[in-house]
């Protein structure tokens, strides 16, 4: 009930017209990119599940102690528990919630929801996508053919169910989702932030066209004429983009199509101890993993170099034959 | 004669599950057993099967103990024909190209509605459980095959709350409800495969999995089963089919 008031098209633009959208190099520190993030706001995550997670990202937003932060992903995972276990957001906009089908149910998610007052609002998948495609287009809705005759729907009053004005069938409208600002990891993208997505790009495109504004962390920063050499890989244009930050293993622990698989064995000992005990695990980890490191760097160092080589292996075995 | 082949609950849920899957048809598949009912189907009697994910693949083809852990990993997209956004492979069901969608659930009702929300009271729940997924978007909009664990806090009446519509309240509810195309039409479990009746929605058994009695079947349900007039005995899982899924999932990622 607290998502979903609708952006008036007027506010949209404003904001639009508001933000330099020249042709200017927007490289940055990891620090100052997370500080767009500010407390209360309306964060959008790309990426899905594990893969292409903005987990360098939420580990600085973390860091810099954020709160009340309202966070839609269309499915997500270890970096929910991260953010409601931080007390980073209290609101979490999704269409699954879980560790990942090998651990099952996330106790972090649990804890927050069924003791602790933490909001999860649950949309169908497609609805999630519908959601931030309206935001993208500009538009306030976007009709679907899903959720009707669910509990979702009417546990979603924002969601409004409409005859069709042309065939009179029942459709179900769901709301624009425009994030205050989106968190995107990807492989590459030049000083300007016209990114390339390697592989599964879920809701990335729609994600970034429907945001205010839109943080890029990517494994490597290229050059603008590499770029051009094949600009039908080029998914994200410059002009959506505000920041650019290169940071290698910018997805870890989790993945990055091509570059790393997720690295099961930090995942592993992760979900053990905070589904041991969602408090107490949860803020060992968060002090270990998240406030203690010097850097991105730093952390990495904590997972491992053996786990981080795994990872790498395999991630890039993704292109042999 | 030779001994049949023994085998695990999830192991004949998967080679069940495949065979309800048809050459040349377009499958959207979940992740975890209905992942690899359809990889096994394909590496059976379905060699043109087409298999979605809702990462955005199109036409997978999972290498053997190369399992994803989720429908969003990297390893779904190796080798197959084409990758979209998450939003647009999901609009493929909308549409109208995919023939079966398949998917697990944490608990199911008489009209085959599913649950993966909540236990208890959706306002103050005993249990938060994952959400939806895709798992409403498959149910909304394509015939669905359910693959689910028989037990009896799983089989039961009514499911606290629907996450993925089946018939909805029976009768003509579902397509009442807009849902005007698809719906649950097997369910499969490792003491038999289930129908549904055609005017009432209702759950019916089709068939009894090898040595399995119909007390055992109805005292593993929480409501009242139909026997169909026809019930089967399902021919037990080959050696073939056995070594095939062990061969695709050699860790028991999935069929522990």
């Amino acid at each position: 009930m607290l998502e979903a008031q609708v952006e008036p098209y007027k506010q949209l633009r404003d904001n639009m017209a508001r933000r330099d959208r020249g042709l200017r190099e927007k490289v940055t520190t990891l620090e100052a990119a997370a500080s767009f993030v500010q407390d209360g706001m309306k964060v959008g995550l790309g990426g899905s599940t594990m893969s292409r997670t903005p987990m360098a990202l939420i580990w600085e937003v973390i860091r810099q102690r954020r709160k009340n932060l309202s966070v839609s992903r269309c499915i997500i995972s270890t970096d929910g528990d991260l953010l409601f276990g931080s007390g980073a957001a209290d609101h979490i906009v999704t269409s699954w919630f879980a560790q990942g089908i090998l651990w099952g149910l996330s106790k972090v998610l649990r804890h927050g929801v069924e003791a602790d007052g933490k909001h999860f609002e649950e949309w169908s998948h497609l609805a999630m996508g519908m959601r931030y495609r309206a935001g993208g287009m500009g538009v306030p809705f976007l009709p679907t053919r899903v959720m009707l005759g669910s509990d979702i729907a009417a546990i979603r009053p924002e969601a409004k169910q409409i005859d069709c004005p042309f065939t009179g069938e029942k459709l179900l409208l769901v709301p624009a989702l425009n994030p205050d600002v989106a968190l995107i990891h990807v492989q590459r993208c030049d000083a300007y932030g016209n990114a390339q997505i390697d592989g599964l790009q879920f809701m990335d495109i729609d994600l970034a066209l429907a945001a205010n504004r839109v943080i890029l962390t990517t494994e490597r920063i290229v050059s603008n004429d590499q770029i051009r050499r094949a600009p039908d890989q080029t998914k994200i244009p410059f002009f959506c983009v505000d920041a650019v930050v290169e940071v290698p293993y910018g997805s870890a622990p989790h993945e990055c199509y091509g570059h790393y698989e997720p690295m099961l064995g930090h995942m592993e000992d992760y979900v053990a101890q905070v589904n041991a005990d969602p408090v107490n695990g949860m803020r060992a980890y968060l002090e270990k993993y998240v406030y203690g490191p010097k850097s991105w760097v730093d952390f990495l160092a904590l997972v491992g170099l053996e786990e981080v080589l795994d990872a790498s292996r395999n991630g890039r075995s993704i292109y042999n034959d | 004669m030779t001994d049949a082949p023994s085998y695990t609950a999830n192991e004949i849920l998967a080679v069940l599950s495949a065979r309800q899957l048809k050459d040349g048809q377009v499958v959207f598949a979940g992740i975890g057993t209905p992942l690899l009912a359809a990889t096994l189907a394909q590496r059976l009697h379905c060699p043109s099967l087409t298999i979605l994910f809702e990462g955005g693949v199109v036409g997978a083809f999972v290498e053997p103990g190369k399992l994803p852990p989720s429908t969003n990993d990297q390893r779904c997209a190796k080798r197959s024909n084409m990758v979209l956004g998450s939003a647009d492979v999901l609009l493929l069901m909308q549409r109208g190209y995919v023939d079966v969608g398949f998917m697990g659930g944490a608990q199911i009702d008489q009209f085959g509605n599913l649950n993966s929300s909540f236990i208890g009271d959706p306002q103050a729940p005993k249990v938060r459980l994952p959400g939806t997924g895709g798992g409403n978007d498959i149910a909304s909009l394509t015939n669905i095959i359910v693959a689910i664990k028989h037990q009896k806090r799983r089989f039961v009446e009514k499911v606290d709350f629907i996450t993925s519509p089946g018939f909805v309240r029976g009768g003509k509810s579902r397509t009442e409800s807009g849902l005007l195309r698809g719906g649950v039409f097997r369910v499969i479990t490792e003491l038999g495969v289930f129908g549904f009746g055609e005017e009432s929605g209702r759950m019916k058994v089709l068939a009894l999995n090898p040595g399995v009695t119909r007390e055992e079947v109805q005292d593993n349900t929480g409501f009242t089963l139909e026997f169909d007039e026809r019930l089967e005995t399902t021919a037990p899982p080959t050696t073939h089919e056995l070594e095939t899924l062990r061969l695709i999932d050699p860790d028991r990622l999935f069929t522990a």
